[in-house]
């Protein structure tokens, strides 16, 4: 079953329903599987064997998703940020692409030989056109994604139709969602959160807008303007909206906002508390899930953070730091040093099976084992209920002296101290003791603090074994667009003793 | 299994012989279910029909539009209705059961 047989079930059910864009004047679901079936069109006339999506989130990037699905043929978004050589060798390892790329793109991105097309344009002819009654080729592969990147070269991830339709089925359910209902999707289309929310969003028949140019201000002011019901953030964008209501007066205006899912990166416990404050009627999704996975494999719902926070049980609290549990047809394994299965409450690598879970990479085959499971490379333990609680990447794991230690615990720590506003904890490299422990934290705006007087505050707090060696104050982390810091840019520069702009 | 007996397998489309209803197994299972609607086996999507006829009495309930279904005797087995029409989905004669979607919050 392919992708485009979501589309065509949402649109039997849906027809006249918007399915993207503003309320009054949006594409309906009829028109973008009509839309889908004559960009196939264009696509197959093109003589492409692959279409590259260059562009924000938006209209042509639902109709080019459906349309290479209906024409046989695998869609790759890059990421629209990257340097011109590095987009260009991305393109080269794509067979004969059909480049859709926005205006501002386009003309970077023309070669000797190469088909592209605008975005603009290629909405343009696929909304007028009529599709043709031409099906498939039928084609196991669905979409490449580019892994971000963050400690090697990008991997270009491998969904076939397959998991991205199980994905679907066994976590929405056909046209559930009510005609007032609107999702706003912030995340770009190189991320694939920025994939699946077109699937399930179609799926469930359920209208989207888009904020390809993300500033608090202009979410809230989208999500006023289109009552939306459901939005998706990476934890940067949630912090920023937090501090923002934060700053005028504490409780956000969103009366038609329903749910905020995050997810793509660890959401720090004193921030997720403040956002459930700053939107009290809002129901909290924390989606947890990889390139590799077709997105979300463990959800932490709105009742278990509601529940986390009433409750005097610290183990029931504790949960508002987890990632909540399993979603349908997923299953999860901790297993010890040497692969062997570990029981709950005991840490140890994170592997994960299910028809979502692709794990093969464009070049590199499958890195399934012989059981089908997938390694995550996060630590993590589960609890006795099956809730899933992630301490951080298996190389952020901090090894000092012989013991392993999660940056995330340390992290969470001085996250409390009232000048610190982020922190981040890595590995350096030491003679001694094989790595030492260096926090860097970012305080709060107009506040001046000293990291010897923070090292001595978190002492307190910590083992000893935890405590950080060093704690430098930098003014700014350097997270990429999608919220991810890489820590090997943060080591480099502890390393280098450069700093992207310290105080001293 | 298919009129023929041959095991279903995941992406397989189907139709009744008499009715309208259409399906896409979801999950073959364990391969044991012999599926049938209003009465008669279901067979391939482009199948030149060779049965008109209309559901059996008593199984014909109808079968609903996007809805998944599982079978008593197979779990795991699971298909979902592409197209509604007049017949019961059912294991032989065993009616089929709605699988209740565990609602997820919108997330990604």
């Amino acid at each position: 079953m392919g992708i485009e047989v979501l589309l065509d079930l949402a649109s039997t059910m849906c027809a006249d329903r918007v399915a993207v864009g503003p309320r009054d004047s949006g594409m309906t679901f009829e028109q973008l599987a009509q839309a889908s079936g004559a960009g196939a069109d264009l696509i197959r006339e093109s003589g492409a064997k692959h279409v590259a999506f260059v562009g924000l989130n938006g209209p042509a990037l639902s109709v080019a998703v459906f349309a290479a699905a209906k024409a046989g043929v695998v869609i790759t978004p890059l990421n629209y940020r990257l340097g011109d050589e590095q987009l260009e060798e991305l393109l080269e390892t794509l067979e004969a692409p059909l480049v859709i790329a926005d205006d501002a793109f386009v003309d970077r991105l023309r070669a000797e030989g190469r088909t592209s097309v605008s975005s603009p344009e290629f909405l343009r002819r696929a909304t007028a056109g009529s599709p043709s009654a031409e099906v498939g080729p039928a084609h196991e592969l669905a979409v490449v994604l580019f892994t971000s990147g963050t400690t090697s070269k990008p991997k270009g991830v491998m969904l076939k139709h397959e998991n991205l339709t199980s994905y679907c089925l066994q976590t929405v359910e056909m046209a559930s969602a009510g005609e007032d209902e609107c999702a706003l999707i912030a995340v770009p289309p190189y991320h694939v959160a920025g994939i699946a929310t077109v699937l399930t969003n179609t799926y469930a028949g359920r209208r989207v807008v888009h904020l390809p140019d993300f500033s608090p201000a202009t979410w809230l002011d989208l999500v006023k303007r289109e009552g939306v019901t459901s939005a998706l953030v990476v934890p940067t964008m949630l912090a920023r909206i937090v501090a923002h209501v934060g700053e005028s007066g504490g409780v956000a205006d969103a009366p038609s906002l329903r749910s905020i899912a995050y997810g793509g990166a660890r959401v720090p416990r004193p921030v997720l508390e403040r956002a459930l404050a700053a939107f009290p009627d809002v129901g909290f999704v924390n989606a947890y899930g990889l390139t590799e996975t077709s997105s979300t494999i463990a959800v932490l719902g709105p009742d278990d953070h509601r529940a986390a926070i009433a409750s005097d049980d610290e183990g029931v609290r504790a949960r508002l730091g987890s990632a909540g549990r399993a979603v349908p047809g997923v299953e999860f394994l901790i297993r010890g040093e040497d692969g062997a299965p570990l029981g709950t409450n005991e840490p140890g690598a994170l592997w994960v099976r299910g028809p979502q879970v692709s794990g093969e990479y464009v070049g590199l085959g499958s890195s399934l084992d012989d059981d089908g499971w997938f390694h995550t490379r996060d630590r993590a333990w589960l609890d006795d209920d099956g809730y899933l609680f992630i301490e951080g990447r298996t190389d952020d794991t901090i090894i000092r002296g012989g013991e392993n230690i999660a940056p995330a615990e340390i992290e969470d720590i001085l996250l409390q101290h009232p000048a610190v506003r982020e922190a981040v904890v890595v590995g350096v490299p030491d003679e001694e003791w094989g790595e030492r422990i260096a926090a860097v934290v970012v305080a709060h705006a107009g506040v001046t603090v000293e990291g010897p007087s923070i090292r001595e505050w978190a002492r307190g707090r910590l083992r000893g074994s935890r405590t950080p060696d060093t704690v430098v104050i930098w003014t700014e982390l350097p997270y990429n667009e999608l919220g991810k810091l890489p820590r090997r840019t943060v080591i480099g520069a502890l390393v280098a003793g450069t700093t992207p702009g310290t105080t001293a | 299994m298919s009129e023929t007996g041959t095991p279903l397998k995941a992406a397989t489309r189907l139709r009744s012989q008499v009715c309208t209803t259409e399906i896409i197994v979801v999950n073959p299972g364990g391969g044991i279910v012999l599926l049938t609607c209003g009465g008669r086996p279901m067979v391939d999507l482009n199948a030149v029909p060779t049965d008109a006829g209309s559901p059996a009495a008593g199984l014909d309930t109808g079968s609903v539009l996007g809805k998944r279904y599982s079978a008593d005797a197979d779990e795991r087995f699971e298909l979902l209705v592409t197209k509604a029409g007049g017949g019961t989905l059912a294991n032989g004669d065993a009616p089929l059961k709605i699988k209740q979607a565990k609602v997820l919050p919108a997330s990604d």
